[in-house]
């Protein structure tokens, strides 16, 4: 056997002034409009999302169309601008479908619009922020491991997440992939209790319900492993803004908070472990922005560039989080302070679109490193 | 004045010097020598001193000329030192009449370097270091004291040398930095037979060295201002250079994965799945920092690089001896050699396991790099110390 394929290309990790630009504009809304005390409210009221920040979001910022092209409605940017987008959702725990509905509806649809018909309709609603849609498979599903959940529109779909507040879901079954109304006969979205209260999780049943055939089976297991896919490779740039969150909110606390006459901060047994977390984040960085960066110039490497970013940046933002909270101390364990948001977020994701160790797996696969 | 050099411009001078001087047919040496006079060695030192006076990142564009061309190199790792941390300290701190003495020769490889800084009861607190320096009528300095960890030390003809002009001051003021002449009758050096087997290290005794006030670098009692600039250099000099996927300690293990499944177990691919990710990371890392070298937005990612490094290389050497089983219970050779230079990947399993048990310790320790990073990145309170203002002399020891 021969060394993996070196990846074709050098990618581009850095950020670019437009990406900066962008960036700007969504920590200032969210910073206006998700501060922790209105999150945290949030995850206490019924609606799953603030329709006001949505729409500022997905529509006066253009976020939601940023991976569609102008001809069909969005802003023709790719999944490095999307990746930023996700930094700063990370960074905010803000509650918002945009990794369910402007990147994996949105990324599955993409790969269908070359036959125009419906996909092409919905994909334009979607990336307006007027509509929004989710993909109906499990949250937990890993690009690899996607297929048709249910053999017809018949049967439940469990822990679909932000399915709540989704105006269409996408339903992969043995016969092709449908656009299914939430609203429509037959559809029932019954809200489960999430672990992460700032990503709704929702089980979806249908029965007897009506469906817009968007693909057959096999162009539909295409469009959906190419929409998880994007989904894996873009959760990596949310889990890196978490992570980056809790250093520097610990690194604020151990500097201000005094114990034993010193700053807590100056312990070198804390400062190494923040130095460690440091390292992890510039790391989750270059992995991420490698994942995003693959994925936007449609690189054969992508597949391993995102379990690669998967891999790692799960691991990344949950050891983040729970040191967050460790070296908050008391205060940590309170539902006063954002930290347990932070930590609820990270442990959903690195379980969302596979888990490391399933990443890991498709490493072993594209780096030809067989299991025994 | 001549405008900066563009790309252009470094393109033109590196085929000006391939024509002057074709590889095939010229003396290495002095293919060497053409190309620092022609401004090609690091082209962005002043002109006259090997370089241009140009950005630092279009050294790949006459680089990749050079290398298109098979030109000679001066083969950067026997004369690492010389070009991490003696030229930009010699560049930065030395008067003209070192910058054109030591410069030329340091690159072309003429001149090998080693570094006298580490001492037996100094170690990671560099600065309580005791080697005395004492001036005397003549206005020469006599140096006495004993250095140790010296890679090189037995080929060098030139050292990078800190020690104690006065001990009534605070340790880190009392120190002045030094040229030392390895010839010099008073320098001994004796091998320091290490954890591998080989002796790559030296120890080295100094007494009664006579060195002229001339080579002193920077201002007496300055040395260690002047020595943060060779530590800063030595630790941003990893990182500058692509490394291809597998470039590392995983590229071996990997091939021995792939070539023999018979060793393979599921404990041991789990681990090596983890560290190839890690690896994998960590070569991303330091592609993004080598761009944004590049794109002249220098991050303080170098500073951590070597943590990381240090880290994988034990880990992955670790995994190797254990997967290799029978084998990895045996070690090719205990016979003391005196390396030329310092191989980290070379020779077997074993071996590596052992050499990178050095990556957390040369060049400043993981933990006094992991107080770097809290304290200069990340903004955390020092350490509380209690040497900051006791003269030298007056220190426990």
């Amino acid at each position: 056997m021969t060394a993996p394929a070196q990846p074709p290309a050098t990618p581009d990790l850095l950020y670019s002034q437009d990406e900066e630009d962008l960036r700007s504009a969504v920590r200032a809304l969210l910073a206006d409009r998700a501060d922790a005390p209105t999150v945290i409210a949030a995850t206490e009221a019924d609606t799953p999302y603030d329709p006001r920040l949505w729409s500022s979001l997905a529509g006066d910022i253009g976020a939601a169309g940023l991976l569609v092209p102008e001809k069909f409605g969005g802003q023709g940017a790719s999944h490095r601008e999307a990746a930023v987008v996700l930094e700063e959702l990370g960074r905010s725990v803000a509650p918002a479908p945009y990794l369910t509905s402007s990147v994996v509806a949105t990324e599955t649809l993409l790969a269908l619009v070359g036959a125009d018909g419906p996909a092409a309709a919905l994909l334009g609603e979607l990336a307006s922020g007027a509509r929004t849609a989710v993909l109906a498979v499990p949250f937990a599903t890993p690009p690899a491991g996607a297929g048709p959940v249910l053999a017809a529109l018949d049967g439940t779909v469990p822990g679909v997440a932000d399915a709540a507040a989704a105006d269409v879901l996408l339903v992969p079954t043995a016969e092709g992939l449908y656009a299914v109304e939430t609203s429509g006969p037959g559809v029932t979205v019954e809200a489960l209790v999430p672990l992460d209260l700032t990503r709704p999780l929702a089980a979806v049943s249908l029965s007897g319900a009506a469906g817009t055939l968007l693909a057959d089976a096999e162009a539909g297991a295409t469009a959906v492993r190419r929409g998880l896919l994007a989904g894996a490779g873009l959760l990596a740039s949310e889990q890196l803004g978490i992570a980056e969150w809790c250093l520097t909110e610990t690194v604020r606390h151990t500097r201000e908070r005094h114990q034993f006459n010193r700053p807590v901060g100056s312990f070198q047994a804390l400062k190494h472990r923040m130095a460690q977390l440091w390292l992890e984040v510039v790391s989750a960085r270059a992995a991420a922005r490698n994942a995003a960066d693959a994925l936007a110039t449609g690189s054969p490497d992508a597949p391993l560039a995102v379990a690669v970013a998967q891999a790692y940046c799960s691991g990344a933002a949950v050891h983040a989080a729970e040191e967050c909270v460790q070296l908050h101390g008391g205060i940590g364990m309170t539902w006063e302070h954002p930290a347990h948001l932070y930590l609820k977020r990270a442990k959903a994701d690195s379980i969302a679109f596979g888990t490391a160790g399933s990443h890991r797996r498709s490493v072993a696969e594209l780096a030809e490193l067989p299991a025994p | 004045m001549s405008p900066a050099a563009d790309a252009a411009e470094v393109r033109r001078r590196t085929r000006e010097l391939l024509a002057a001087h074709p590889p095939a047919t010229t003396d290495r040496t002095d293919f060497l020598k053409a190309r620092f006079d022609a401004g090609l060695a690091w082209v962005h030192y002043p002109v006259g001193l090997g370089g241009l006076d140009a950005p630092r990142s279009l050294q790949q564009v006459a680089d990749a000329e050079l290398a298109a061309a098979d030109a000679p190199d001066n083969d950067p790792r026997r004369i690492g030192i010389g070009l991490g941390m003696a030229a930009p300290t010699i560049l930065g701190f030395g008067t003209d009449e070192q910058k054109r003495r030591f410069l030329r020769p340091l690159w072309v490889g003429e001149e090998v370097w080693c570094q006298l800084f580490s001492e037996p009861g100094a170690g990671s607190d560099l600065a309580a270091l005791a080697t005395r320096a004492v001036q005397d009528e003549a206005g020469d300095w006599i140096v006495d004291g004993q250095k140790v960890w010296t890679s090189s030390a037995h080929l060098a003809r030139w050292a990078i040398l800190i020690a104690r002009t006065d001990p009534d001051l605070p340790k880190h003021r009392g120190i002045s930095y030094f040229i030392c002449d390895m010839a010099d009758p008073g320098v001994e050096v004796r091998p320091l037979r290490q954890i591998t087997g080989e002796a790559e290290f030296n120890e080295v005794f100094l007494t009664g060295v006579r060195i002229p006030d001339s080579h002193r670098l920077g201002p007496v009692g300055e040395g260690w201002k002047v020595a943060q600039t060779t530590l800063m250099n030595e630790r941003v000099s990893i990182g500058g250079s692509r490394i291809p996927r597998e470039g590392g300690m995983i590229g071996p293990v990997a091939r021995t994965w792939r070539e023999r499944p018979e060793l393979r177990t599921a404990d041991t691919h789990q681990r090596l799945l983890t560290l190839w990710v890690e690896a994998e990371v960590a070569r991303l890392t330091g592609e993004r920092l080598r761009q944004q070298l590049v794109a002249g937005q220098p991050g303080p990612e170098g500073s951590g690089m070597k943590l990381a490094f240090a880290r994988l290389n034990q880990e992955i050497s670790g995994l190797e001896v254990e997967l290799l089983g029978d084998e990895g219970l045996l070690y090719s050779d205990w016979t003391m050699v005196r390396p030329e230079s310092v191989d980290f990947t070379g020779r077997d399993a074993g071996y590596r396991y052992l050499r990178s048990k050095g990556n957390s310790i040369e060049g400043g320790t993981s933990e006094v790099l992991l107080n770097i990073v809290a304290e200069r990145v990340l903004g955390l309170p020092p350490e509380p110390r209690n040497d900051k203002d006791v003269a030298w002399k007056d220190l426990s020891r």
